[in-house]
């Protein structure tokens, strides 16, 4: 297919608005071309996953643009840097690379988008509204403000995301397309047991064996209960999209495009069925624990995605005169932390030992402590991507199994829970 | 079988010993831009290194990042010589795109089935052409 411009989009090219957003065009004209775009289509808001430090090549990137006099075409919200701003010397990172971090997270705000700072802008009041076309990156946040918001957008790597605020536009392909966003694979949770499925811990299990399972395809679960939260739906996301390349997953009777299963399939006789079993769920679950055997517990890690309020009133209402022996991270939002200390939770959960980190998390920046050993998380994401990034072995459980074997210093799991 | 053609996602020129990888991959998270090795120890390839190879991958998962990693991997030198891909992938050319627009060397990037990948034995050394032809090098 060939790629059609209008006036005003061949105008930013020839540099009609500034040099910054003729390169962003052109990144953007080589992406849409390379996925089959016939056109660009108009966005209302973008999410930019480029803040993080990888290496020198991000910050000269995000400064190319920023000192060629970018700008942001529409609302937009940033990703996690690789240092906490608000808490300095949390990360552990010499003066080179926390310059270059500092000096990339910065240029994003030159160019005029908002300090977020969290893999979770939907929990820090953006919300895009059902059908609304966006650009987002960060692969949670695609499948969540996909699939539980109903909102458009494709897997935008780093880079595009940015080159979509910039110019105001996308590749009008995929997801953005209502034909491309029926389910052709339906999974039929309704075996598993009711108590099971009422567990936060459920979701990040189901989400790693989704990720495995279906991959690029999109799903229609069928048979989890209408009460599903939105943060069960976001550790699901979260888990799916690190273990697939899950962008949209549909939840009969509870997301937006999913009324009842026939508008998750468009009236369309699905691919493939497929019923949980507990030997599915089991394989998923032994997937999240790479330290299975272990004896004692060094470090505590939770908000992956980041921690919502909902969350952080669960945590609190678990260590509440408690005290932690190990050190325990919670990851956040600048945004949910200016909550919390509003509401004085915060103060509750630093007394009892928690470390609120915000602006970045402990798996994508050294922040856990150098010796390493073992980290127990409930996230599926840190689950996944733990090992190869911060070298600690892991073990996944429930929020109050990390609690729990964070007071006591060695695992402690209710068992119980996943009895089927 | 010496001879495969791969629609070209980036052009380029490029050669090296084939490295097939045996199972999905995420950049980040899965390659290390400094050393240019697989980094993942649960994947299938773990500790093998990708730089100067022709990188064929059945596909890829995981983060948006991985466009990053791939221009850190050009910035650094330690990328590979080209990459074939089962599956078109916007976010790993994507880095290559950009890395071009910042004056970096670029590398080839194919789209090319999963099934030709083994008309190659591992290890076997190719070229890529600009008009993303595969052949034996040298031949």
């Amino acid at each position: 297919m060939t790629l059609e411009l209008t006036t005003y989009e061949r105008s930013l090219i020839g540099g009609a608005q500034g040099d910054a957003t003729a390169m962003a065009m052109r990144i953007l004209v080589s992406a849409a071309e390379l996925v089959g775009a016939g056109q660009l289509v108009e966005i209302r808001s973008a999410h930019i996953d480029g803040c993080l430090h990888h290496g020198d090549g991000g910050v000269e990137f995000a400064e190319r643009l920023a000192d060629g006099g970018g700008r942001v075409a529409v609302d937009t919200t940033l990703n996690v840097g690789a240092l906490d701003l608000l808490h300095p010397g949390k990360v552990r990172a010499g003066a080179h690379k926390t310059d270059m971090a500092r000096r990339q997270m910065a240029a994003y705000v030159r160019m005029g988008a908002e300090p977020t700072f969290t893999c979770a802008p939907y929990q820090v009041g953006h919300l895009p509204g059902m059908g609304e076309q966006v650009a987002w990156g960060e692969s949670n946040a695609i499948a969540f403000v996909n699939s539980v918001l109903g909102a458009r957008t494709e897997r935008y790597g780093d880079f595009l995301d940015a080159c979509c605020a910039l110019t105001g536009r996308a590749p009008l392909y995929g997801l953005h397309q209502e034909e491309n966003r029926a389910a052709t694979v339906v999974v039929d949770a309704s075996r598993v047991p009711a108590a099971l499925k009422e567990r936060d811990v459920f979701y990040p299990v189901l989400g790693t064996w989704l990720g495995l399972e279906v991959g690029r395809d999109i799903a229609a679960i069928v048979g989890l209960p209408a009460e599903t939260t939105r943060d069960q739906l976001k550790a699901l996301g979260a888990a799916a999209s690190s273990t697939g390349a899950v962008a949209l997953f549909h939840v009969v009777g509870v997301t937006p495009e999913a009324p009842t299963l026939d508008a998750a399939t468009h009236g369309q006789i699905p691919v493939r069925t497929i019923i949980l079993t507990a030997d599915m769920l089991r394989g998923s679950l032994a997937r999240l624990s790479t330290a299975g055997q272990a004896d004692r517990v060094d470090a505590v890690a939770v908000g992956s995605p980041h921690f919502s309020v909902q969350e952080f009133e669960h945590l609190k209402r678990l260590v509440s005169g408690r005290r932690l022996a190990v050190p325990f991270y919670a990851c956040t939002a600048r945004g949910t932390l200016a909550a919390l200390e509003e509401r004085g939770d915060a103060k509750v959960l630093r007394e009892a030992g928690v470390e609120i980190i915000v602006d970045t998390c402990v798996v994508v920046t050294p922040i856990l402590p150098a010796s390493g050993g073992v980290l127990m998380t409930n996230s599926g994401k840190f689950a996944h991507y733990g090992p190869s990034n911060t070298g600690y072995e892991v073990l996944y459980g429930s929020l109050e199994d990390c609690v729990e074997s964070a007071v006591a210093g060695r695992p402690v799991s209710d068992p119980e829970v996943w009895a089927w | 079988m010496g001879l495969v053609a791969g629609r070209v996602l980036v052009a380029g020129e490029g050669g090296g010993p084939l490295l097939r990888l045996d199972q999905a991959i995420s950049f980040w998270g899965g390659v290390d831009p400094v050393s240019g090795t697989i980094a993942d120890p649960r994947h299938a390839n773990f500790g093998a290194s990708i730089s100067g190879t022709v990188l064929a991958i059945p596909s890829t998962v995981g983060s948006s990042s991985s466009s990053a990693i791939m221009l850190e991997l050009l910035r650094e030198g330690t990328a590979p010589a080209a990459i074939l891909l089962g599956e078109v992938d916007a976010i790993l050319s994507l880095g290559v795109i950009v890395g071009k627009e910042l004056g970096y060397a670029g590398i080839p990037v194919l789209e090319v089935p999963v099934a030709e990948f083994t008309s190659f034995e591992q290890g076997a050394l190719l070229h890529v052409s600009p008009a993303g032809i595969v052949t034996r090098a040298g031949s």
